[in-house]
């Protein structure tokens, strides 16, 4: 293959990707921060007793478990504002939506570390007198954290390529920089090979991370 | 001690006591009435009723029927104390529990899982909290293990911490389920003996075991359950050395060996 390959031209444009990566980046860790609080309510209203409350998270959930993420941002940001009569800002609806999905999987995560915990936890904590919080937030909670961490690692490091879907709805993220730049320099390969190259960039030391960690956890326990 | 027994007031009580998990009735009616420095043993086959019964006594389980007391006051289904009656939480600040399976916190060192109760339920600042788990920790023989995880523990010296950290509530009543059961033969003498101490001392305990002789040895009164019900009480000589009932004559051979 003769292909001239030609990065000068591409990397020209290298604030747009840097800018792009950013985005994706904020994005990234938006969603994780409001998935997280999404997560405990939701894990919270689906151990309670409180049926309507059990119903109502468990909607959502198979909701945003069930659909594809593409389908839920084209959902949000071209049907929803119909529903509410108001349009939507794309950048709102791709925070909104990336929030909501990931947070159905973190509750899921969250609820079944904390229904792994033996019972006899529980049952000890009540023994000396403590309150459900109390025993919760202290006896519960830590050790059902610690064990959820290396599948809530994972879960996030996935949110990070799922943020490349937000490029559909015109948020400027690196997927979206890497259409730019190709439609400025008519240069695919080099364009996109920039941009696989950056998320590559990006996750590798993530993964890494997340396995090490993995381990030793494995270790301490 | 039965003259002593009879002058004093109880302190936890049992009157009419039913559970039943829907339509299967487990307990049938049991009345127990403990007194101050008495020791209980509750013995019976398997699958009677022993552990429900210890557990609607601090109320792990709720009975569905009949009363528990606590210093002659009524104990309510809700947590914090309401109108005249006790709530669950403070019953069980006062009630101790020692469980089969040890139940410690495994992310928590011998020492905090010891002082957990005081500093978290009692507010007890911690360098209080400390000092009188370190005491209660030599007590059981185990203050060098203080900043050892459960988990590097043999399971004698996990319960020794179990019942550490029951007494670090300074209960008046405490009340253990099998605290044997799970052990190793060989690490069953080291727990029993500091039960044993624990009476010498005139701690109150509902005890559940299938010790026979250590029954019959720390045991003021033995209870002998059977489907349910209390079918037979009496003296460790009336119920475990001289038994009358047939059940429990089968019943008190097969653990005596
Ligand atoms: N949570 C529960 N749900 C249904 N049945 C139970 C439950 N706990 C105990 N039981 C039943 O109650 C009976 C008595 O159990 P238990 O009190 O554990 O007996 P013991 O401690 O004397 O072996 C058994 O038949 C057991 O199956
Ligand atoms: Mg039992």
């Amino acid at each position: 293959m003769s292909y001239n390959w030609d990065f000068h031209s591409v990397w020209q444009y290298y604030d747009l990707f840097l800018w792009g990566l950013w985005i994706s980046v904020v994005y990234t860790f938006g969603s994780i921060f409001f998935g997280v609080i999404i997560g405990f309510l939701t894990c919270a209203a689906r151990l309670s007793h409180w049926r309507v409350l059990n119903v109502i998270a468990r909607v959502y959930q198979e909701i945003f478990r069930c659909t594809p993420l593409l389908v839920q941002l084209l959902w949000f940001y071209y049907a929803f504002p119909l529903l509410i009569g108001a349009s939507i800002d794309n950048r709102v609806a791709g925070m909104l939506t990336l929030s909501l999905y990931v947070g159905a999987f973190y509750a899921e995560i969250f609820r079944g570390g904390i229904v792994s915990i033996d019972r006899g936890q529980r049952e000890a904590a009540a023994a000396i007198g403590m309150s459900p919080w109390q025993s919760m937030k202290r006896i519960i909670l830590p050790q059902a954290l610690k064990r959820v961490l290396p599948s809530f690692i994972n879960q996030s490091v996935i949110q990070f390529k799922n943020t490349s879907l937000v490029s559909v709805i015109s948020v400027a993220d690196l997927a979206y920089m890497a259409a730019v730049v190709n439609g400025q320099t008519y240069r695919p390969l080099e364009s996109y090979t920039v941009m696989a190259a950056l998320y590559i960039l990006m996750l590798l030391p993530l993964t890494q991370a997340a396995d090490w960690i993995e381990k030793r956890l494995r270790v301490s326990d | 001690m039965n003259a002593q027994a009879r002058n004093s007031t109880p302190i936890i009580e049992a009157l009419s006591l039913h559970k039943s998990y829907g339509k299967h009735e487990v307990l049938k009616g049991l009345d127990l009435s403990l007194d101050r420095g008495e020791v209980v043993a509750l013995i019976g086959p398997s699958g009677s009723g022993k552990s429900t019964f210890i557990r609607c006594l601090n109320m792990m389980e709720i009975p569905t029927g009949g009363t528990v007391r606590f210093r002659q006051k009524t104990v309510g289904d809700h947590f914090r104390d309401k109108g005249g009656e006790i709530g669950i939480g403070t019953l069980r600040r006062h009630v101790g529990m020692v469980f089969q399976h040890f139940n410690l916190f495994p992310h928590k060192t011998v020492l905090q899982n010891v002082t957990e109760g005081p500093i978290v339920v009692c507010k007890t600042p911690r360098k209080e909290a400390e000092e009188r788990a370190m005491d209660l920790l030599s007590q059981v023989g185990l203050a060098e293990k203080h900043g050892a995880y459960p988990n590097h523990l043999s399971g004698g010296q996990k319960q020794r911490v179990a019942i550490a950290r029951a007494l670090a509530m300074e209960p008046e009543v405490l009340l253990l389920d099998e605290v044997t059961s799970a052990l190793d033969p060989e690490l069953v003498g080291e727990v029993l003996s500091v039960i044993r101490g624990l009476a010498e001392k005139g701690m109150t305990m509902a005890i559940v075991t299938h010790e026979m002789a250590f029954a019959a040895d720390v045991a003021s009164r033995v209870l002998f359950l059977d489907q349910g019900v209390i079918a037979e009480s009496g003296s460790a000589d009336q119920v475990i050395l001289n038994p009358q009932n047939p059940r429990l004559q089968g019943f008190v051979s097969r653990f005596r060996g």
